[in-house]
């Protein structure tokens, strides 16, 4: 068993480890193994990460599956390998998971072994997506991720929870079926759905409008897990109604499957499916950029600002695609690594709120500031950070993004700009109005961050800084990842 | 037919039906003149001969092709692997029949066991048959035996009518069959499927009419075992009326054994043909016909499904959709199809027969069989509900279990068949999305909604064997699939 596959698998000995401690009342100690457990992936991620770094080639192939088709022979193997991206959106999900995993401890109080479980299980998953170095191992992935998010927000979730996970489960059922039809016909052109041979399979790019079609499929595909405005209001249902916990792996490395998927197989295999597409996606990027800042603008809980937030950030996402240069896909990666960050913090502070008042209504939490210092002003820091204050993460990925729009097509990126605005507007609007609002004592007292809940919020915001101060140490990484891709797009 | 050429004949061959054969007529015999106390042995007898004749087909693996009674009988890789399939499906429902631990005057007797025997020696024949006679026989047994074992349970008001459905939608089912077949017999002018092969791929086939009809005749006919639409509205009456292992039997060995029958006819007889150019009329118009069969299968198997709340009417639905499932690779007609249907139909054994059999576990504890029987049933009894959860779980065709694999298959196959068979492979893929609304919706009973008082007491190392079986069946085919697909070819 290779270093990635012991990565992928590791939280299963967690998953194991509290299916023995089942019975036991004792959430303390569930919460203590869970957490321990979620260390395990943690560590072999860094170790993971600086084997990357040291140019280890860490791929692993064992053969799984052949069909033999007359003369031809479609080959199926388990392959697992990491290239840049995929290793930061690795470290991503075992830090955002073990926070994840700390925060429950206050935010879910039922059947919290159970929670562990699937969240556990929900990490084999995504390590999975990210790892997996063929198309059908990541569908695999990508679907086994399915299962324990249902669970999670039908069970652990607010009011309207069962609703919020059949619309998931429908709407990412639909983007992940048409990922299958679109990888059958790949996995039938090709004979082989590794990443490699794929891309070198489609190189010559002759096959127009073969490339078109699949770049449509694609885009659709990943278009409902990222997601592209008009197939967002499942995710809003999520953000809303999911467990804040839930929502940190949720916002902040879930949805970061699609802006993977669109560049890595996307641009990727099919760059002259994607340059007739470009405008389209251009568009489609600024709708999501300015219907989500403006709907964020509006609405009144906290959660749902969010969520709507996240739209609008995706939009900046297809904006880098959809420039199909240097800067653009620099900045749309590290725009998902940004905002991985940035929402995963938001929604810890949202569940580490959401213990204390039980609401997450904007009105009702006007005047917090008075009440606890402290965590308004975590708010305001992270809001900072999501409008793209410079010296944070947010700053540069916007910044490099819309270098590379006004590069290729100026006149979206000017009315792009426009959304940057907005983003301040809403962001400040909701936060200004939440902590500073005027004090209606609707509380009583309500205790601050305590320890714990500080040096949780502190880590993912020293990776924010870390990042706006030194974006080479991201730029660095995604070098090689960029410049293959680059080779596809002829730039 | 002197003694002597009755002697030449390769009797060998037929060793797992004549195991099935002698324990079906020792059991009756058992049944009839034996005491009492002797009769709850009778299923060890039935699972002991199950036993023999799967080792008995064990050993003719590898066999050349054989033929004995003048070509209406034959061996040869087809009939090996489905029997296979029909062996094991049959092992598995008669461990589901041992575990029952409630005592119930009629479900007890002795009926149930040779009859279920009977049936099952109907399949194997239909299996092997190589004319439309000896097919026509094995389909019959099939039916007749089925029908009385529907409508055993005759103080049970579901049981009557869906018995009373269930002959009267066969009988009309067997007319058709017979009509359709008589077309064939006229045009070909022989019953043997060779020959009626060479006369198809002859100019006869060429855009007969009356060939055309005859086959779409034939198609609908047999559809009614494999429940597909039209004659699909028998089978949520008759699940529900049936004892839960009848259920069982029903969609999985009775519905195997309607595909054989089905791959028999139309693969044998049109692959061989290939699309030669001449023939193209013929053929188009019956894939044609079979692929819009499987659309409206495949949908409305699953709408409807949506509705139900009694868990053997959902589970029926279900199979109908599945059913639709299994037509595609038959439309594709690529040299993966007969591996995808045997491999669905592989998986579809250990998932279907474990989902029922967690049916019937909470139906005997808690005397309903409604949705509600799972609530909380993680609580009660968490191995329980993770082992329905695999099941559930591989019939949604998530990765990781049999269905998925079973799935992707078919998938690809009707992608790389000539023509691409998009629209099928399309609406595949939304209906395996509109099934997990379904199927989900029981996750959610199990998971998420709070046990009612009756609580499951204990469940016995008899319940626990076939469960354990299936799900191995289940997650081995699944993480493993490449044993199955080696030891089929």
């Amino acid at each position: 068993m290779g270093t990635l596959s012991l990565l992928v698998f590791s939280p299963a000995i967690g998953i194991l480890a509290l299916l023995m401690t089942r019975n036991s009342d004792n959430n303390q100690r569930t919460h203590v193994l869970a957490l321990l457990s979620s260390f395990i992936p943690l560590l072999l991620s860094i170790f993971v990460f600086a084997l990357f770094q040291g140019g280890n080639q860490l791929e692993e192939r064992v053969s799984w599956i052949t069909f033999q088709v007359a003369e031809r022979t479609l080959t199926l193997d388990y392959e697992l390998a990491v290239d840049g991206f995929s290793v930061l959106l690795i470290i991503l999900t075992t830090v955002v998971s073990l926070l994840a995993i700390l925060s429950a401890r206050w935010m879910v109080n039922k059947d919290l072994n159970l929670f562990f479980i699937f969240m556990l299980f929900l990490e084999i998953g995504t390590l999975g997506v990210f790892s997996a170095h063929n198309l059908i191992l990541f569908f695999v992935f990508f679907e086994i991720t399915l299962i324990p998010m249902f669970f999670l927000i039908g069970k652990w979730g607010g009011t309207d929870r069962e609703e919020a996970a059949f619309r998931y489960i429908i709407y990412n059922g639909l983007g992940s079926m048409l990922l299958l039809l679109a990888i059958a016909v790949i996995f039938i052109n090709v004979g082989n759905t590794n990443f490699s041979v794929v891309a070198d399979f489609f190189s010559g790019g002759e096959q127009k409008r073969f490339q078109a079609g699949m770049a449509i499929a694609l885009l659709l595909a990943f278009g409902v897990k990222l997601p592209i405005f008009p197939l967002h209001s499942w995710m809003v249902k999520v953000h809303v109604h999911a467990p804040p916990a839930l929502v940190m792996i949720h916002a902040g490395v879930l949805l970061k499957i699609g802006a993977y998927g669109l560049i890595k197989f996307g641009v990727f295999f099919f760059p002259e499916g994607f340059e007739i597409l470009a405008p389209v996606i251009a568009i489609l990027g600024l709708i999501n950029l300015l219907y989500g800042a403006f709907l964020a603008f509006r609405q009144t809980e906290l959660r749902a600002v969010l969520a709507y937030s996240s739209i609008s950030h995706m939009g900046l996402i297809l904006l880098g695609v959809a420039a199909l240069n240097e800067a653009g896909i620099q900045g749309a990666i590290f725009q998902a690594v940004s905002h991985g960050l940035i929402s995963a913090l938001f929604f810890l502070l949202v569940g580490i709120l959401l213990v204390r008042t039980q609401t997450t209504h904007l009105k009702r939490l006007s005047g917090l500031a008075r009440l606890t210092p402290l965590l308004a002003g975590y708010f305001l820091v992270a809001a900072l950070a999501g409008l793209g204050l410079p010296g944070m993460s947010g700053f540069v990925s916007e910044f490099t993004v819309f270098l590379g729009i006004f590069k290729t097509m100026p006149v979206i990126g000017a009315i792009g700009t426009l959304g940057l605005i907005m983003t301040v507007v809403y962001f400040l609007r909701a936060i200004l109005n939440m902590t500073f609002g005027s004090y209606r004592n609707t509380f009583g007292n309500l205790k601050d961050l305590r320890t714990e809940e500080v040096i949780s919020a502190t880590i993912l915001l020293l990776c924010i800084i870390g990042i706006g101060i030194f974006p080479n140490s991201v730029a660095l990484t995604i070098q090689q990842t960029l410049e293959t891709i680059l080779v596809g797009i002829g730039g | 037919m002197d003694l002597q050429t009755l002697q030449s004949f390769e009797w060998g061959i037929m060793t797992p039906e004549f195991t099935i054969l002698i324990a079906g007529i020792l059991l009756s015999l058992l049944d009839l003149f034996g005491r009492e106390r002797w009769k709850k042995y009778l299923p060890w007898l039935a699972v002991i001969s199950i036993g023999i004749a799967i080792l008995f087909l064990g050993n003719q693996a590898g066999h050349q092709d054989v033929s004995i009674l003048y070509d209406t009988y034959i061996f040869d890789p087809f009939s090996f692997y489905f029997k296979f399939i029909l062996l094991l499906g049959s092992f598995l429902i008669y461990l589901m029949i041992l575990s029952r631990t409630t005592n119930h005057e009629i479900e007890d007797r002795g009926e149930y066991v040779y009859l279920l025997l009977a049936a099952l020696l109907g399949t194997m024949v239909m299996a092997s048959s190589g004319d439309i006679i000896t097919l026509f026989v094995g389909l019959e047994l099939l039916s007749i035996s089925s029908y009385i074992m529907v409508g055993l349970r005759k103080n049970n008001l579901h049981s009557n009518e869906g018995a009373m459905k269930y002959v009267i939608n066969g009988g009309i089912a067997t007319a058709f069959t017979l009509f359709g077949m008589s077309y064939v017999y006229g045009i070909s002018g022989s019953t043997k499927l060779v020959d009626i092969s060479r006369e198809m791929s002859g100019s006869l086939g060429s855009g007969e009419p009356v060939a055309i009809i005859g086959f779409i005749i034939l198609f609908i006919g047999l559809g009614f075992k494999i429940s597909t639409v039209p004659f699909h509205m028998w089978a949520p009456d008759v699940y529900q009326g049936a004892a839960t292992p009848v259920s069982a039997f029903l969609s999985v060995i009775s519905k195997a054994a309607g595909f054989m029958i089905i791959i028999r006819l139309f693969w044998d007889i049109f692959h061989s043909i290939g699309v030669a150019a001449e023939n193209d009329a013929l053929f188009e118009a019956i894939f044609g016909f079979v692929a819009t069969v499987s659309i409206l299968t495949m949908v409305i198997g699953n709408i409807v499904a949506l509705r139900q709340r009694n868990m053997k009417r959902l589970l029926a639905y279900s199979s109908i959709g599945h059913a639709g499932y299994i037509l595609i690779p038959l439309v594709s007609l690529t040299p993966m199809s007969l591996e995808n249907i045997w491999f669905y139909l592989l998986a579809y054994v250990f998932m279907t027969i474990g989902a029922f059999m967690v049916i019937y576990i909470l139906e005997q504890a808690k005397k309903s069989e409604d949705i509600s029987i799972f609530s909380g049933l993680f609580k009660e009894s968490p191995l329980l509900a993770v082992a329905m959860t695999i099941f559930l779980a591989s019939l949604a065709g998530i990765p990781g279990t049999a269905g998925f694999i079973g799935k992707l298959n078919i998938l690809i196959g009707a992608v790389i068949a000539n023509p691409a068979q998009y629209l099928l492979a399309g609406i595949m893929a939304l209906m395996t999305v509109v099934s997990y609304i379904y199927y989900f919706s029981i996750f959610v009973q199990m998971f998420i909604r709070e046990p009612e008082e009756e609580r499951i007491t204990n469940i016995s190392g008899l319940q626990w064997t076939p469960l354990i079986l299936c799900v191995l069946g289940t997650i081995g085919l699944g993480i493993f699939p490449f044993i199955a697909l080696n030891f089929f070819s």
